[in-house]
């Protein structure tokens, strides 16, 4: 039994299929498509031209007007959910020893259309009219900076920083620090807004995204046989993680329990996943060792599932290879499939898909499920939500680099 | 251009870039003390002068160092523009 267990007591997301915790898990339930045509730039010139953009966001909503200026678009979706999380979890900083409560949030990329605006300026105006606030918009630990100055939060503080697993490793890392006693609470999660002109056109170069472009709301479309890439993504997904005694003294409520982690690298290819998901399958013992779970006990998998050919094959056999027979029972879906593919974001709001999952008994669906493939042969919830108590479940992310992160959510018992 | 052009055009930059309102870009209004600037704030208020006043070259950045209020960038501006 560990020492500290470590219990999640608020969720905060801003998505492509809604704008709140309420609307996103709705949305999930719902089968939602967030997919578009692309608003944010005219993408006359690239290939791909729909996205799934995060809609009506009015950041003054969540933040004070001057500094919502002062951000780029990652950055304000950072700062809404974290202020939504703090705010769900009735996280009164100011009651409370905010020298043991921090902030971890990361991003793939961070504000890559504040380098692309200002790299024009420079090009067209020359140096000297850089904006000062240039560097601080763009570096991608600002997001975590700005939540700390808004709350009053004055433990450990950073960004993580791997790609599409990076808001499950702030995540893990948050956990880490509660366990071992560095913290009490940690703000902690993903954002991302890598949806501009060189965000699409570097991705389509790889050719890592959907082409559908005759047909955008079945472009993502995870493990089906007719997959031809993922679709871009946005938002922000950040919970509270707080140590148990911590949140039972002041009478928090309590989503379920944070278990394990598992983080692995496949040591294998820059972009492309290792043969039979080598490392996804290891990412994922280690997450089940560390939470004490055998594999009977997981119900369902939110899949990394990302609609590209590779990813969802290889997943597919890490999980039958770390399963056995009960990878043909337990349940897997993508909720990118209605999403998108949040990037850095994806670990944070994957992470509140999966502990909903456990905590209400219901399943999200992979949407846009026609046609199987002999290589992805497990239950995905095609297409419609199902409902299952289940006793716990896992998050899987995996990021270019060949980075492998897994996390382990039980329902949470006295 | 006339000194009252200056004001007003110098009074919506502020107003754009600090988020105040008009009514508190006074010329006895310092950008730190009574318009919530940071060291940041004031670096990009000079180039946007710079810009949008065409001066065609910087301020000097002993020049700049003075221009803490809102009528110091007023005069400072008269004196390069006014006539």
């Amino acid at each position: 039994m560990k020492q500290r267990r470590v219990v999640i007591t608020g969720l905060g997301a801003v998505t492509p299929i809604g704008n709140s915790l309420q609307e996103f898990w709705q949305g999930l339930k719902d089968g939602r498509n967030g997919v578009g045509p692309i608003t944010l730039f005219d993408t006359k010139d690239h290939v791909t031209k729909f996205a799934a953009e995060v809609k009506g966001f009015e950041p003054t909503n969540y933040i004070d007007k001057k500094e919502a200026r002062r951000m780029d678009r990652f950055c304000q979706f950072a700062v809404a959910a974290s202020k939504m999380a703090i705010d769900d979890a009735k996280l009164d900083v100011k009651s409370l020893d905010a020298n043991r409560i921090g902030c971890i949030i990361g991003s793939g990329i961070g504000g890559f259309s504040t380098f692309e605006d200002q790299f024009e300026t420079y090009l067209q105006k020359g140096a000297q009219r850089v904006s000062p606030f240039f560097i601080p918009m763009m570096i991608i630990d600002i997001a975590a900076g700005h939540v700390a100055i808004i709350h009053g939060l004055k433990g450990p503080n950073y960004a993580t920083v791997s790609a599409c697993a990076t808001g499950s490793h702030a995540i893990g890392d948050a956990f880490i620090l509660i366990e071992r006693g560095d913290a009490d609470a940690m703000v902690c999660g993903g954002a991302e807004a890598g949806i501009c002109r060189m965000g699409v056109a570097g991705f389509n170069s790889l050719k890592a995204l959907s082409t559908r472009n005759d047909d955008p709301l079945r472009a993502s479309r995870p493990f089906d046989k007719e997959r031809d890439g993922f679709v871009m993504g946005e938002g922000a997904g950040v919970v509270v993680l707080e140590e148990l005694s911590h949140a039972l003294k002041r009478g928090a409520t309590i989503y379920g329990e944070m278990a394990g982690i598992g983080y692995t690298d496949d040591a294998y290819h820059i972009t492309a996943p290792a043969e039979g998901g080598e490392g996804a399958a290891r990412a994922m013992i280690l997450a089940l060792k560390d939470a004490e779970l055998k594999p009977e006990d997981i119900g369902y998998i939110n899949a990394h599932g990302t609609s590209t050919e590779y990813n969802d094959k290889n997943e597919s056999a890490a999980v039958k290879s770390v399963f056995g027979d009960h990878a043909y029972k337990l349940l897997v879906s993508s909720t990118k499939s209605m999403t998108g593919h949040l990037l850095g974001a994806a670990g944070g709001v994957e992470f509140i898909a999966t502990t909903l999952a456990v905590k209400e008994g219901v399943i999200p669906p992979t949407i846009n499920y026609e046609f199987p493939d002999e290589n992805c042969d497990l239950n995905y919830v095609p297409n419609k939500a199902v409902e299952r108590k289940i006793k716990a479940a896992i998050s899987n992310t995996f990021g270019f680099g060949g980075h492998n992160t897994c996390l382990a959510v039980k329902g949470y018992e006295p | 251009m006339t000194k009252e052009e200056i004001t007003k055009k110098v009074t919506e930059i502020i107003v754009k870039k600090l988020g105040v309102t008009e009514g508190e870009v006074t010329p006895a209004a310092s950008y730190v003390e009574d318009l919530g600037a940071d060291s940041l704030d004031q670096v990009e208020l000079v180039m946007e002068f710079e810009d949008s006043f065409s001066l065609g070259e910087k301020i000097p950045e002993e020049e700049a160092a003075k221009l803490t209020t809102v009528g110091s960038t007023i005069e400072y501006l008269v004196s390069k523009l006014g006539k």
